[in-house]
């Protein structure tokens, strides 16, 4: 827990002393952008990675995550149609993440106060694998995941 | 008794198959499915949008050495008119002398009106990633606007009539190192490469349902598609010599598709696997 | 420069829906060209969603999403006449922001 805690007073003070070299002027938008993107999460390639660099612990599973528009076979991974609601309450983060991709963590999507916790997108899936749906409500982490099925495409038209 | 073995054998086998197929069938009905959910959340999204936008934007603009827009451009419904154009191409331009589909009256304008040359105007006729195709996005634009208008191929004007008839002729005309015909793969039902349905287009349905949706965005290649890189595709999977971009050949094939979807109701720029 | 977005905006209930096409290879980095050298990656990194200067939608990107990406949600509010504004940032810092009427 300790350790934990460390971690997270790390990371605040990390931003806080971006924001302050940002507002000082000293550094490039460029690199304001750059903390803004959560590069650790990115680079991670399994569950438990993703999610000690997204600074939570083990993600419970939930039935109150749902995923919408999402088929079961993919036609084609370079895009799969991926929907998901949240019906956990005080949702702040939708994240996808898939389990085989080079990089698990796909998207993050910070909802604010106001806005559904619901949306859909398209992402690309390197082979057959679940996909997660990770929420973080109230400061703790939900999930729920999906196998999609990843098929070659031949000729069509 | 001797020969009785095989046919026993074969009865078995036959037995054996039958099952198997059944089996298979059941799997391919819920993956068929399944695979048409997925297009089915395509639906809604189409990138093809971008193209289209893209494709507007640069029909107003003064472009080439003349810079000069496409505004005089006459797609065969009166100059700079594009509400409706695709529907009735291809068809006969009194002004070329030929029977044309869109991205050959395209390029027909860029030479002839925007001053530039057949080469250059024929640069890029398929973009990848890094060299965007005007064409595409032209042709994206410009077929939007026929959505919903009935295709109305002129099949009693006497050239294009003669391009349709050449264009039956090729799709059924065996060559190339497969001993290949379009309706080698376009001329039954129920044929697939792998998990994709090839349409019939020898049957009215198969030709309307293929041809009113190109062009499309594919998926599989994060480009919009014109019709011209359909054919092409189609002549590089028979191992055809390559279809020239804008040729009689390619134009007659399309008059014959075109004409064979006539009365059905236009629904590109679509999205496809 | 950056082609522009496709945003459409539209009140459906007491809820505004947006859904935005995007112009973008969302190269992942991982790929080879013909010459077996690798392709770098260039892909959408931050997406920001606007209405009337309150962020409705803070989004975070890998190269996993897809080519031309596309995105759809709602947020409470909004009427017509009024304006949603998007823009993305890559990891070239390249950005583009665009902005749509809510009809």
């Amino acid at each position: 827990m300790d350790k934990k805690r460390r971690e997270v007073l790390k990371a605040g003070g990390g931003m806080t002393l971006l924001m302050l070299l940002a507002a000082a002027g000293w550094l490039r938008p460029g690199d304001v952008r750059a903390a803004d993107w959560n590069k650790a999460a990115f680079d991670t390639k399994t569950m438990d990675e993703t999610m000690k660099a997204l600074g939570g612990g083990t993600p419970v599973p939930s039935n109150d995550i749902a995923f919408f528009s999402t088929p079961d076979i993919a036609e084609n991974g370079a895009v799969v149609p991926i929907g998901i609601t949240s019906k956990v309450p005080k949702t702040e983060s939708i994240a996808i993440l898939v389990e085989k991709n080079p990089n698990m963590l796909a998207a993050t999507f910070d909802i604010p106060a106001g806005t559904e916790p619901s949306l859909s997108t398209r992402i690309k899936m390197g082979q057959t694998s679940n996909v997660y749906a990770l929420v973080k409500a109230d400061g703790k982490y939900y999930v729920a995941s999906k196998e999609i099925k990843v098929t070659l495409g031949g000729c069509g038209g | 008794m001797k020969d009785m073995h095989p046919r026993k054998l074969a009865a078995g086998v036959v037995v054996a198959v039958l099952g198997v197929t059944i089996g298979v069938a059941l799997a391919q009905t819920s993956t068929v499915d399944e695979i048409a959910k997925y297009r089915e959340a395509l639906q809604d999204g189409n990138p093809a949008e971008l193209w289209e936008a893209r494709g507007e934007e640069m029909w107003t603009k003064p472009r080439g050495p003349k810079q000069v827009s496409f505004a005089r451009c006459d797609l065969g419904m009166g100059p700079g008119v594009v509400k409706g154009a695709y529907a009735h191409l291809p068809r006969y331009f009194a002004d070329a002398r030929r029977v044309m589909d869109l991205e050959t009256r395209l390029v027909w304008c860029m030479v002839n009106e925007q001053g530039m040359s057949e080469a250059d105007a024929t640069k890029t006729t398929f973009g990848g990633p890094g060299r965007r195709s005007d064409i595409e996005a032209l042709a994206a634009y410009v077929s939007g606007q026929s959505r919903g208008v009935k295709i109305d191929v002129a099949l009693d004007e006497p050239h294009v009539r003669d391009m349709y008839q050449l264009g039956e002729k090729m799709f059924f005309f065996r060559g190339g190192t497969h001993d290949f015909a379009c309706a080698t793969c376009h001329g039954d039902d129920g044929k697939r490469i792998r998990l994709q349905d090839l349409p019939n287009l020898t049957t009215v349905e198969g030709a309307r349902k293929a041809y009113s949706t190109w062009p499309a965005y594919r998926v599989s290649q994060g480009e919009l598609r014109t019709f011209q890189w359909r054919l092409n595709d189609c002549f590089r999977q028979q191992r055809f010599p390559d279809l020239v971009f804008g040729s009689d050949a390619s134009i007659a094939l399309t008059a014959y598709l075109a004409g064979r979807a006539n009365g059905a109701s236009f629904d590109a720029p679509a999205i496809k696997r | 420069m950056a082609d522009p977005m496709k945003i459409r905006a539209n009140v459906v209930g007491d809820s505004t829906e947006v859904k935005v096409l995007m112009n973008h290879e969302m190269e992942t980095g991982q790929r080879k060209d013909a010459q077996g050298k690798i392709i770098p990656g260039w892909f959408i990194q931050n997406v920001k969603v606007t209405h009337n200067d309150k962020v409705v939608l803070d989004a975070q990107w890998g190269p996993a999403v897809a080519k031309n990406p596309f995105l759809s949600f709602k947020f409470k509010g909004g009427a017509k006449g009024e304006k949603v504004r998007i823009t993305w940032t890559d990891n070239r810092n390249d950005t583009r922001t665009d902005e749509a009427t809510i009809a």
